[in-house]
């Protein structure tokens, strides 16, 4: 290779991608089918990977600003939200109008999830008085009973992969039984790691090995998660950027290589 | 028509030790400080606020003036949480109703209706229901019959909003690109008071903004005050940005007694105009910040 500028076959051994490229190319297929919804992603990762969908097979994603407007073009992720082209305002409050209608897929990030993909982000220990108080709880109830939800892991480990939560903030599969309204439109689709991309597949909706980075082992997934996944046959390996993706994602999206920050290597 | 002039002072002394408080903004960004900075100095406690919460629940917290909040969220954005919050809930010193932000905005939106709840799916399946066993659940009376959270009025005793501008009968004008919940916080509350960047002249508002950004009308205020750079050290775009060197020295602040003594000697315990000279006087320093 003679530099991250020259087109890099997507046949060519992974050495040449970088991991953070790959997980990018996961959170765009996350939204793979949206359409014209609103993509919510949090994380340099997923901002990533939804301008990506949108440059290539998913053209009429909706995205924000990271303030308060919606983008008409799609600049690259360090962009800051004065210096977009603005499509419409899309004020907090309009957030929450999408939100409960349904018309958006968020990929949140968190710091416990469980195998059924309940989702933690507001504290740890005792919820009356917590052993460390994160952000609180956000949107994630009305989120992930409303609309269509993703998780991003950039650090895949037994802390964050937890058999139990300490609060659910967001809604898991196992959540559901009885609770028709909280089921009618719930999907919590995938879960993109810096190892691998999990969904839901499994029985009961147990969280299951969907493909593994290359150069992961499925044994290295295992190690990394507090809970037994369910792993069917040979797991393949998460896609490899195309020679186009990889020239949207290092010349347009991140020529300042944000995503390496998130997550080197 | 009436002149809602008022000031900052006069509007905190309204505030009684229990009361329940909502202050409007997001976040770090356009918060009432000037109105929170004066509840410090006056020292009235045993509050319940309400909040999409930044410095303004930090503050309070770390002066000890907060018995409950009511909260979806905590955090000073550019960091991600606020130091003087999560000592208070880590000490146990803080009573909590956390519930997801959009059951936030459904509470101040029932108690601005005047009815008891309004319906919603968030909270469903979540702990949120755990852990506030007041809550409660409601069926459809129609066909459908779904069974959904009844999230309860947010009725505030007193809500202080931050505005760009504002004219004296109480018109209130956000210049920023979004106006957040502020009227929702004045349409909860028994007593609702603006502080605005700068008051204008009645019909004047819309020589800086297009009629749409004048957000709050004087149906929904009892007081103005002029307190220019009010929302220092949130934003408050487009007259300033966060003063991000300012907001690490007040998260710094919360590393041990000494650093929060220090922090409150020069920048609580002096008047406005104090804080506003210990501020300026601070960013001309080795410091220097935006």
């Amino acid at each position: 290779m003679t530099g991250p500028s020259t087109t890099a076959s997507p046949q060519g051994p992974a050495g040449e991608v970088r991991r953070a490229e790959v997980c990018a190319v996961a959170c765009a297929e996350a939204f793979r089918g949206d359409g014209e919804k609103l993509v919510s992603p949090f994380g340099t990762v997923p901002s990533l990977g939804a301008r990506l969908a949108r440059l290539t097979f998913e053209p009429d994603l909706v995205l924000t600003d990271g303030e308060a407007a919606l983008m008409a073009d799609t600049p690259p992720v360090s962009a800051a939200p004065g210096d977009v082209l603005r499509e419409a305002p899309m004020p907090y409050r309009r957030v929450f109008d999408v939100v409960w209608s349904g018309r958006r897929h968020v990929m949140m990030m968190a710091s416990q999830l469980d195998m059924y993909g309940n989702q933690n982000l507001s504290c740890i220990g005792d919820w009356a008085r917590p052993a460390i108080q994160l952000i609180g709880v956000r949107g994630a109830p009305g989120n992930s009973v409303n609309h269509t939800t993703s998780y991003w892991v950039p650090a895949h480990s037994p802390r964050v992969f937890v058999e139990h939560v300490d609060m659910v903030s967001g809604v898991g599969y196992d959540r559901l039984a009885g609770a028709p309204a909280a089921a009618r439109f719930h999907e919590v689709r995938v879960v993109v790691t810096n190892l691998a991309v999990l969904d839901f597949g499994g029985p009961d909706h147990r969280m299951r090995l969907r493909s593994v980075h290359p150069g992961v082992a499925v044994e290295e997934v295992e190690a990394a998660t507090g809970f037994p996944l369910v792993v069917e046959g040979a797991v393949p390996t998460s896609r490899l950027p195309s020679a186009e993706e990889l020239q949207l994602l290092r010349e347009v999206l991140d020529p300042a290589g944000a995503a390496q920050k998130e997550l080197p290597g | 028509m009436v002149d809602k002039r008022s000031t900052v002072e006069e509007m905190v002394g309204e505030l009684r030790p229990g009361m329940t408080v909502g202050f409007g903004g997001w976040g770090s960004r356009r918060k009432p400080m000037a109105v929170v900075r004066a509840i410090v100095r006056a020292g009235i406690g045993d509050l319940t606020v309400v909040s999409y919460g930044g410095p303004d629940v930090g503050l309070l917290c770390a002066a000890g003036l907060v018995r409950k909040i009511v909260f979806g969220f905590v955090t000073l954005d550019s960091i991600a949480l606020d130091p003087h919050f999560r000592a208070a809930r880590q000490a146990g010193r803080l009573e909590a109703m956390e519930i997801d932000e959009g059951m936030l905005y459904l509470g101040l939106s029932a108690a601005g209706q005047r009815v008891p709840f309004l319906p919603t799916r968030a909270g469903l399946g979540s702990d949120v229901l755990r852990v506030n066993p007041g809550l409660r659940t409601v069926r459809s009376p129609y066909e459908d019959g779904e069974e959904l959270v009844a999230m309860p009025a947010l009725d505030l005793d007193v809500a202080f909003v931050h505005m760009n501008r504002a004219d004296r009968h109480g018109n209130g004008q956000v210049l920023g690109p979004d106006p957040f919940f502020d009227d929702l916080y004045l349409g909860a509350a028994r007593r609702r008071f603006v502080t605005a960047e700068k008051v204008v002249e009645p019909g004047r508002l819309t020589d800086e903004g297009p009629m749409q950004s004048i957000v709050v009308t004087r149906l929904l205020t009892d007081g103005v005050a002029e307190a220019p750079r009010g929302a220092h050290f949130t934003s408050c775009p487009p007259d300033y940005g966060r003063d991000e060197a300012f907001q690490s020295r007040y998260a710094k602040s919360a590393a041990d007694k000494e650093a929060w003594t220090a922090f409150r000697h020069d920048f609580l315990d002096v008047d406005e105009e104090g804080y506003l000279a210990a501020v300026a006087a601070g960013a001309a320093g080795p410091a220097a910040g935006r």
